[in-house]
């Protein structure tokens, strides 16, 4: 099943930001529930734009996010203390967002995972940058990959990140981003892939178009989760065709409902 | 002048063939080489940068002027005078420590560049110490400071700080740009200036030195 981790959560979108700064909770928990009717599969919440204020927010946050979904969360933090304190207050396992390869992060994120219940994405980041190349890409998942199952996480809670960089500065960032799925889904198997799909539209207009897709060409790749906005309609209905044309939608049938229900239209 | 017109229309539009063809013309008509590049090709990539700022360009259609900007700059360069290639200032640019984004840097650059600036791309992950010291021997009038991550922000307040208390501010203009970056923050940490997007740092980076 595709993983939907819903984005709308986080403090760098201006009316988050400003719901947060208020402690405007019917915002959020509205915000919360459209997202888990239009199809999330977990809520991402980052609290990470009010300079200074990371901690009390992202308490304050989760206390009425968690009150509001019956989903589970994806803690967004690079850092460790928040997600200890994070990981505290949620009741189910959470998705961690995220480790890389950087040095100053990997080891205390490590030692933060180690032992926890909880699923993780892992970034294609290294401190040489963002990857070159789709060799560089998998050797990254496959280090990350090694280290994450040599703290006892499981394959199946393992969530990729390509980098997904934008087609807009070099042409052949959608055919790598595309190809190191592929390799990362049969050379890594077990593994999910997930990321940022829209990164890929930057700097283009009518970017949902390139959005929607791209997003159906990675999952004929083996693309299994994307970070996104459920809201967007037109993109779940790509998500959902797209699931069935891949022969993972028994007898059409969620095609069908979503039809039925209004939310794919020709 | 109207061959001038027709370079600078070839090379908006990225059309190669044509831009090659005119300036070699130009040149075979005893158009200078610096006449070429300044009121030619520069000011052509000045339009550029101002429909990037307005939305009217697109990323890839700024680059492929830009490459075109390259390839008339290869066969003027030999027929330039020493000194005639004359610099609209210096740059210092990098993007702050802990963060390893260039993709917004990296046009900021190659706009910088085209519009006449000499710059000198430091890279990603960059501390404020490196900073200071390419202050110090390339003798800048403006350093640019990128950064995508809200997480680096406190870091380019840090480098501004630094830059401000080691330096001769007043010889030294700063410019900020960057995702999660604004205007308003850009006056809180004492920085010169704030572009949106690429086509604005090169405008920017021009007023600054007037």
């Amino acid at each position: 099943m595709f993983t939907v981790i819903g984005e709308r959560i986080n403090t760098t979108l201006k009316k988050v930001k400003a719901a947060t700064a208020e402690r405007d909770a019917a915002y959020i928990r509205g915000d919360v529930q459209k997202q888990q009717a239009a199809g999330a599969t977990y809520i991402d919440v980052n609290a990470g734009a009010r300079i200074g204020h990371e901690e009390d927010d992202m308490q304050w946050l989760l206390s009425v996010v968690k009150e509001a979904t019956r989903l589970p969360l994806c803690l967004d933090s690079p850092d460790p203390a928040i997600l200890e304190m994070a990981y505290g207050m949620v009741d189910q396992p959470p998705m961690i967002n995220s480790i890389s390869l950087e040095k100053d992060r990997f080891d205390p994120m490590i030692h933060f995972l180690k032992g926890k219940e909880c699923r993780i994405i892992a970034l294609c980041m290294d401190d040489s940058g963002m990857p070159k190349d789709v060799d560089d890409i998998f050797s990254r998942a496959k280090t990350l990959v090694e280290e994450l199952e040599g703290i006892g996480f499981k394959r199946n809670d393992i969530f990729i990140d390509p980098l997904i960089q934008p087609i807009s500065v070099a042409a052949e960032n959608g055919t790598m981003a595309m190809d190191a799925v592929e390799k990362i889904m049969t050379e890594l198997k077990g593994v999910h892939t997930t990321g940022g799909l829209s990164n890929i539209s930057y700097g283009l207009p009518q970017r949902k178009v390139v959005n929607r897709i791209f997003l159906s060409m990675m999952m004929a790749r083996g693309f299994d989760s994307a970070i996104m906005d459920p809201l967007d309609t037109e993109i779940m209905a790509v998500l959902k065709t797209s699931t069935m044309i891949l022969g993972q939608d028994n007898f059409c049938m969620n095609y069908l409902k979503a039809v039925r229900a209004g939310s794919i239209i020709a | 002048m109207s061959d001038l017109n027709a370079i600078t229309e070839a090379l908006i539009s990225g059309d190669l063939d044509t831009l090659t063809t005119q300036v070699k013309a130009a040149l075979d008509q005893g158009t200078s080489a610096s006449d070429i590049l300044s009121q030619g090709l520069i000011k052509g990539m000045g339009i550029v940068g101002e429909r990037m700022e307005s939305g009217a360009m697109f990323i890839p259609e700024v680059l492929m002027s830009a490459h075109c900007m390259g390839t008339a700059v290869e066969i003027l360069t030999p027929l330039l005078a020493a000194g005639e290639a004359s610099s609209a200032g210096r740059v210092v640019m990098g993007t702050v420590k802990g963060d390893l984004h260039d993709i917004g840097k990296n046009l900021v650059v190659m706009m910088l560049e085209s519009v006449g600036f000499e710059v000198t791309d430091l890279g990603v992950d960059v501390d404020a110490d490196t900073f200071l010291k390419a202050i110090e021997e390339h003798k800048p009038q403006i350093v640019g400071l990128s950064a995508l991550l809200t997480t680096t922000m406190p870091m380019m307040r840090e480098t501004v700080n630094k830059i401000s208390s080691q330096t001769d501010r007043k010889a030294l203009k700063i410019m900020i740009g960057g995702a999660p970056v604004d205007q308003a923050f850009a006056d809180e940490i004492g920085a010169d200036g704030y572009a949106s997007d690429a086509g604005s740092a090169s405008k920017l980076a021009k007023a600054l030195l007037n």
